[in-house]
């Protein structure tokens, strides 16, 4: 079924990008790329796990998450586990090395099936120098996303590290291979953090790889506790996009739920359906989707083919249906994120510093995020309806109008915190679904 | 009385809603809570440990390589002779196996966890683990 793309897809593919390439391709065709998390130890799992998902029946893009060892940097502990035959939770790039993985790619990534790089490393420089060395060309973090909620890195040193991994991006892209970047800010801590948050630390981050060169980003957003809110963010995420990014290729990834997720079959078939549907009708190119084994174990490859193909057929059919768009929440939305952007922006005209003096102090601040640089005084609490927002800005200096009837005072109990935590869980395990 | 129990994860696991919810939880039992946070190297862990001296050490881990480095981290321990008997559990998700995680727990136990928790009962057993301590 992806003849058509093959064949329109251009053959300067190498000098675009295969990453780049396709999704624009994938766009102009009106087709939602799905993806899935798939990260195996071994040579031999991994390629099958790409070829599997290569021959879904949807268009794909090939994901090799690497394990959490090289995700540390501790390339010895990779090699120890993989020696001792210890089943790894992904690939050690690294530790394989070029040669091992592009023998791995060989046949498999084409210039239809381009494969990404997702490791969660605060400082990735070598996992950089590894994929770019294995013919790959495109990954993603960010000097805030990969360091606040992964690491113990102060946040001056991954500011510092990922400036040199875009500028690594921006060379190679000058030598004529347009390698991407994907901010993965739209999903700090994976739940619970106010989408006015997510959209303007993932703006940013794409600001901050564009500041060294990048030409092709992703902004990120992870779907949160209600599609109405979604779909309001989803827009203005594309408007402020136009608006920040117009000079270089960009689009949006949407992430299924990646909280707490539905236990049962049915609500995790039914929290990925709505996370489609919502891709599909924000016009968003890119779905990362997760599976019905979520809530239990790392899924099976056979269980992440399945939610590819299903997420693709629900997109197809959501971009004809009708839907109503929350116009109050999406302006106000929009007004919350120009001001958090414009407000880092105005701190320092060298948005590296910017960036640190914003979460020194605490005018950006992720909710419950542990790190040592973020000032973790701003709460979130669901709403009545089911949006997600402030209970506390923290220091954060939101203006009034942004923020009157959203003050919560009460104190958030571990009770408290594990129902907002299981609140989809609940929402779709409980079958009170509605469409 | 009050007990100082310090919240650790391992040094590959960057989750922390399951250390945000320990901690919470700890401390509405009317203990100390220490949360030293995700992605806690074994050295860090044994400086804190030997800086803090709490009663409980709670390692919780979800990212599946509790069952590996649950066991180095006792061993280094088991090393320091003021660690030694220090009351230590571990919980969560210890391996990438979904429900036969429990093959993990008596390797878990045998190198010297007090307690190992896992699947629905955990946080039951927790408490009733935390306050069978306090009787001690």
């Amino acid at each position: 079924m992806l003849e058509t793309a093959e064949n329109s897809v251009n053959n300067d593919t190498i000098n675009h990008g295969y990453f780049n390439c396709f999704v624009n391709e994938m766009r102009k065709n009106n087709k939602l790329i799905v993806q899935p998390r798939m990260g195996f130890g071994t040579v031999e799992e991994m390629q099958t796990g790409l070829i599997k998902v290569k021959s879904a029946c949807a268009p794909t893009i090939g994901t090799l998450t690497i394990d959490s060892y090289t995700r540390v940097n501790q390339y010895d502990a990779a090699r120890r586990a993989l020696d001792s035959g210890h089943k790894l939770n992904g690939f050690p790039i690294v530790t394989h090395g070029k040669e091992t993985t592009g023998k791995m790619l060989e046949g498999v990534m084409t210039r239809y099936f381009p494969v990404q790089v997702r490791h969660g490393t605060a400082l990735p420089k070598e996992i950089f120098k590894a994929l770019l060395a294995s013919g790959l060309d495109a990954t993603e973090g960010g000097p805030i996303s990969y360091c606040l909620p992964y690491s113990r890195v102060p946040l001056e040193k991954a500011i510092q590290a990922w400036a040199e991994c875009a500028q690594i991006f921006a060379e190679a892209t000058t030598k004529g291979r347009l390698c991407h970047l994907e901010s993965f800010a739209g999903c700090m801590l994976g739940q619970l953090c106010p989408p006015s948050l997510l959209l303007a630390l993932t703006i940013l981050e794409c600001l901050f790889f564009k500041s060294y060169g990048v030409k092709s980003v992703s902004l990120s957003y992870a779907q949160g506790t209600h599609s109405q809110q979604d779909i309001a963010a989803l827009l203005v995420l594309r408007k402020l996009a136009e608006k920040y990014l117009n000079d270089i290729d960009w689009h949006v990834v949407v992430y299924t739920y990646m909280g707490v997720f539905p236990a049962t079959t049915q609500g995790a078939f039914a929290i990925l359906a709505e996370s489609a549907r919502v891709t599909a009708q924000s016009s968003c190119e890119r779905l990362i989707v997760k599976t019905a084994a979520e809530a239990h174990r790392i899924p099976t490859i056979e269980e992440n083919v399945a939610s590819l193909e299903m997420a693709f057929a629900v997109a197809q059919e959501a971009r004809t249906q009708t839907f109503s768009i929350d116009e109050e929440e999406k302006q106000r939305l929009y007004e919350e994120v120009v001001f958090l952007v414009e407000m880092v922006l105005n701190l320092n005209s060298k948005l590296d510093l910017a960036l640190h003096t914003a979460f020194i102090k605490g005018y950006l601040d992720v909710p419950y995020c542990l790190h040592q640089d973020n000032s973790n005084l701003s709460r979130c609490y669901i709403d009545e309806r089911g949006y997600l927002g402030w209970a506390s800005p923290g220091k954060i200096p939101l203006p009034g109008h942004l923020f009157k009837n959203r003050a919560h005072k009460k104190q958030v109990s571990s009770q408290d915190l594990l129902t907002m935590l299981q609140f989809n869980k609940n929402k779709y395990d409980g079958g009170h679904y509605d469409n | 009385m009050s007990k100082k129990i310090l919240i650790s994860s391992i040094s590959s696991d960057s989750h922390t809603w399951n250390l945000v919810y320990m901690q919470l939880l700890i401390e509405e039992l009317g203990h100390k809570a220490i949360n030293i946070g995700n992605c806690i190297t074994i050295d860090y862990l044994v400086k804190q440990a030997h800086y803090h001296r709490p009663d409980i050490l709670v390692i919780s881990t979800v990212n599946g390589h509790g069952h590996i480095e649950g066991v180095e981290i006792m061993n280094e321990l088991k090393k320091h002779d003021v660690l030694r008997n220090l009351k230590t559990v571990i919980g969560g998700k210890l391996g990438t196996l979904g429900n036969n995680n429990e093959s993990y727990v008596q390797k878990l136990l045998d190198v010297g966890f007090q307690r190992v928790f896992f699947g629905d009962k955990s946080v039951d057993d927790f408490i009733s683990y935390v306050n069978e301590v306090k009787e001690q």
